[in-house]
């Protein structure tokens, strides 16, 4: 028999009658780096906490280094070596790294009183042990989202883990820091601990995973090596459909440029920037984090206006210096960070998808309720919005299906062009491609769509043609179709 | 910039220690009045119930909640405590009135604490509401009324002297109460519990990161309640202290403190939504607040004038930490480009 350092067998979990976990089974080795995948709401979070305690199984076999155990505690997970890095990492921003180290093994011991001391001395032994540097007198909320990560991990490493369980840690992680973490597992994989990463990035799991599993809608579909599986099969096991990678090509380009930009400059950020988009083309602007690109799109909707250079809108000099102006010129943008930026969370969806175009809904001054109503339903069957009910709260949607609603709205107002900062991240494959295929629509139908992403296969994908920028400037303006990632890559650097 | 001076320069007690010195200067110069041996034994005299107000409300503050009901829970205990000692013709020392106060004090401080523990309601909401059910009890059932006479063992710890200053030119002599000691001891006693128990380093995770206590394993209903226990009895003794260090028991005059107490201790750079202050910048935040309202008289600022000072005070107070918070958050996004870039 196989050295197992957990069976989840037969797991089954209903919650008020709807079942989460359909008979699921997951079986980690000591010392390997599981992947476990599978779309939002597939049931992996369910069962991290099945395993780790946090909630009762109704069903099947929970095994711990080859004993079976009924019911389970957090703490009683916690002694068993399970650790759980959650994506928030449930740290404290207002007290120092020392103390968020020792914290939870000082709770453990059940002391009452602080030792500083001892403090200090498991805090030293805690960064010792994958010789992760910090200074621990710092604030832990001043530090990196990467460092943050890094604290949890030493952490999560003082109770003789034997499997940690990693969910989504890459979301908030550039590329740089994501091979940083990916050392660091490695190291652990090194010294017998197993890893349990929880995420729907093909490019992660064919890196790093020994093994993989993937669930979808609370089933078990699929488990085996990494090196069985391939970017198709992948996709087709997570969403239980067949995607054509076929890269896009623009059917109906206007002879003129829809927008056009000349020698835009944003002091400190970027400089003399020139580029075109003709109706019906998708572009893609690139670079590193630093790079401007960020910079250059809010220009572009007037929340960071531009110091000098010009924005043609149809061949029409104009001036867009806050967002209102760009919405009038035609200008709609999808946000980077669609939470905070894009949506109103605590709102309908309804309410997030008029609410720009709520001038157009209204009769004497006041909202047309009947307008209102049918408005709405036309958008969420028109992007196929998964959700029962367009009354409930835009926070209770998946990611993919946020992402849409932020597009939604700005279809709503029917730009001419249309700006996306970063449009799929943190969104699963299958709303991923749900939402290029809306682009592609939208282009189509003979809007100029600009995207901003560092994800190249998106921007080969999607555009065709795409500005590269480096410190600031237009490094390169490549057509996609003559070029390789690699040679995008070499250009970004 | 030298790293130490710069971090010394961030914190917010230094700009509060600026701006007590300044306003003690523009005092001395305008009035010569300000650095007597008299005026500095008031003021520390001035501090006692104030000082100790803050303390329970800093707590509170720095656990992620609010405590507006302290005034009214202090003068209900205060107010019950010497009718009750009068009705029995209670002749003995301060230590009955002072237990009586501890215990009225967990009572009502427990009342904050389960509605706000372990039921979860919104920590605003409960203490407006008790502050109103404490003062309804006080003026309804006990039929509140001010009370000119107040038991001996009281009064003789209301006027008993820990020192005494005369001032040379005007001869006015001002008294520092023994009472200044109890500050002292409960200024002693929270610093010991938020430095050296997991009970005060539990308030602190608290207010940083309530869900990532829990699953840290810090009990998070019973950490609050005993927190609203503990700042409930802070309060009541200060109550009866107010009421030995007046010689009378006057059932409303504490009531209203609370605004002030509570912008003295975010002035001090405590966080109103949890995690970060300091002892330290509480009490200088709160002698501010003293300073305000009971110097500004030397320089002839009318009485009416005073409370937009103190308004004053609390937009510009508020603004400056807001701008810090905004300067530490460039320095980070700077930071971490750096990093990236490097």
């Amino acid at each position: 028999m196989e050295d197992y350092v957990l069976r989840a067998v037969e797991i089954e979990k209903h919650f008020s009658g709807v079942r989460a976990l359909d008979k699921v089974t997951l079986e980690i080795k000591r010392g390997e780096i599981h992947c476990l995948a599978g779309e939002n709401g597939c049931g992996k979070s369910t069962l991290i906490k099945v395993i780790s305690g946090v909630y009762q199984k109704d069903g099947g076999i929970v095994e711990y280094d080859g004993e079976s155990v009924e019911k389970l505690t957090p703490i009683d997970a916690i002694k068993r070596g399970i650790q759980v890095i959650y994506q928030d990492f449930s740290i404290f921003p207002n007290l120092t790294v020392m103390e968020n180290l020792a914290i939870n093994s000082e709770l453990v011991e059940n002391r009452k009183f602080v030792n500083w001391k001892h403090v200090r001395e498991i805090a030293q032994q805690a960064i010792a042990k994958i010789g992760f540097k910090v200074d621990l007198d710092a604030q832990l909320g001043n530090l990196s989202v990467a460092d943050k990560q890094m604290v949890a991990i030493c952490r999560a490493l003082m109770f003789n883990a034997k499997l940690i369980i990693m969910d989504e840690p890459t979301t908030a992680l550039t590329k740089r820091e994501v091979k940083a973490l990916f050392k660091v597992i490695m190291e652990l994989k090194a010294q017998g601990i197993a890893i349990l990463f929880v995420s729907h990035k093909l490019d992660e799991v064919f890196e790093i995973a020994d093994r993989f599993t993937i669930f979808r809608s609370g089933k078990l579909i699929a488990t085996g090596n990494t090196e069985d599986l391939d970017d198709k099969k992948f996709s087709f096991y997570m969403t239980g459909r067949e995607f054509d990678n076929a890269v896009f090509k623009p059917t109906n380009v206007t002879k003129d440029n829809i927008i056009q930009v000349k020698n835009l400059s944003l002091d400190g950020f970027y400089k003399n920037i020139n580029f075109a988009v003709k109706g019906g083309e998708i572009i893609g602007i690139t670079g590193l984090l630093d790079s401007g690109r960020t910079e250059l799109a809010l220009s572009l909707f007037g929340l960071k206006p531009s110091t000098s250079g010009e924005i043609l809108i149809e061949g029409k000099e104009t001036v867009i210096d806050s967002p209102q102006a760009a919405i009038n010129s035609g200008i709609g943008f999808v946000p980077e960070d669609r939470l905070s930026e894009g949506l109103f969370l605590e709102r309908s969806i309804g309410d997030n998808i008029v609410i720009s175009e709520i001038d157009k809904l209204t009769k004497k001054g006041f909202v047309d309720k009947e307008k209102y109503e049918r408005e709405i339903q036309r958008w969420v069957s028109e992007l196929t919005i998964a959700t029962p009910n367009a009354d409930n709260a835009a926070s209770t949607l998946s990611g993919g299906n946020q992402q849409r609603i932020v597009l939604a709205k700005w279809l709503a107002c029917e730009p001419k062009v249309l700006i996306l900062n970063g449009p799929t991240v943190g969104v699963d494959i299958g709303s991923k491609h749900d939402i290029h295929s809306i682009l592609q629509k939208l282009a189509n139908a003979g809007m100029a769509v600009i995207i901003i992403s560092d994800d190249l296969p998106e921007v080969m994908q999607n555009c065709s043609k795409v500005v590269v920028l480096r410190d600031g400037q237009v490094a390169g303006e490549l057509d996609t179709n003559d070029i390789q990632e690699r040679q995008i890559i070499d250009i970004m650097m | 910039m030298n790293k130490r001076i710069k971090k010394i320069l961030q914190q917010n007690e230094v700009y509060i220690l600026i701006i007590i010195f300044a306003l003690s200067l523009l005092i001395q110069f305008r009035s010569g009045q300000f650095y007597t041996p008299n005026n500095i034994v008031d003021i520390l005299s001035a501090m006692v119930v104030p000082g100790m107000f803050a303390v329970g409300a800093f707590l509170v503050l720095l656990s992620g909640g609010i405590d507006v009901s302290f005034p009214a829970l202090a003068s209900l205990s205060a107010y019950a405590i010497t009718k009750s000692l009068l009705d029995a013709e209670y002749s003995g020392n301060i230590l009955v009135p002072i237990l009586l106060a501890i215990v009225i004090g967990i009572i009502l401080g427990s009342i904050n604490g389960f509605f706000v523990g372990y039921l979860k309601l919104p920590a605003l909401i409960v203490t407006l509401g008790t502050s109103s059910v404490f003062k309804g009890f006080m003026q309804g059932t006990l039929k509140s009324k001010q009370l000119a006479v107040i038991p001996s063992g009281m009064k003789k710890f209301g006027t008993s002297a820990l020192a005494t200053a005369e001032n040379a030119k005007s001869g006015l002599t001002s008294v520092l109460p023994v009472a200044f000691l109890v500050l002292i001891l409960v200024l002693i006693i929270t610093f010991f519990v938020l430095r050296y128990t997991m009970f005060g380093r539990g308030i602190y995770a608290i207010g940083g990161n309530e869900s990532a206590a829990y699953n840290a394993g810090f009990k998070v209903k019973r950490t609050k309640f005993l927190l609203y226990v503990f700042a409930g009895v802070i309060a009541s003794v200060a109550g009866v202290i107010r009421v030995c260090m007046m010689q009378q028991a006057h059932p409303t005059n504490m009531l209203g403190m609370e605004m002030n107490i509570i912008a003295g201790v975010v002035l001090g750079g405590t966080s109103m939504v949890g995690g970060k202050g300091t002892l330290t910048g509480c009490m200088l935040g709160t002698l501010l607040i003293v300073l305000v309202e009971n110097s500004l008289i030397l320089i002839g600022v009318p009485v009416v004038w005073k409370k937009v000072f103190v308004g004053l005070l609390i937009v510009i107070g508020t603004a400056m930490s807001a701008y810090q918070v905004k300067r530490a958050d460039k320095q980070r996004v700077k930071l971490t480009v750096d990093k990236e870039v490097a």
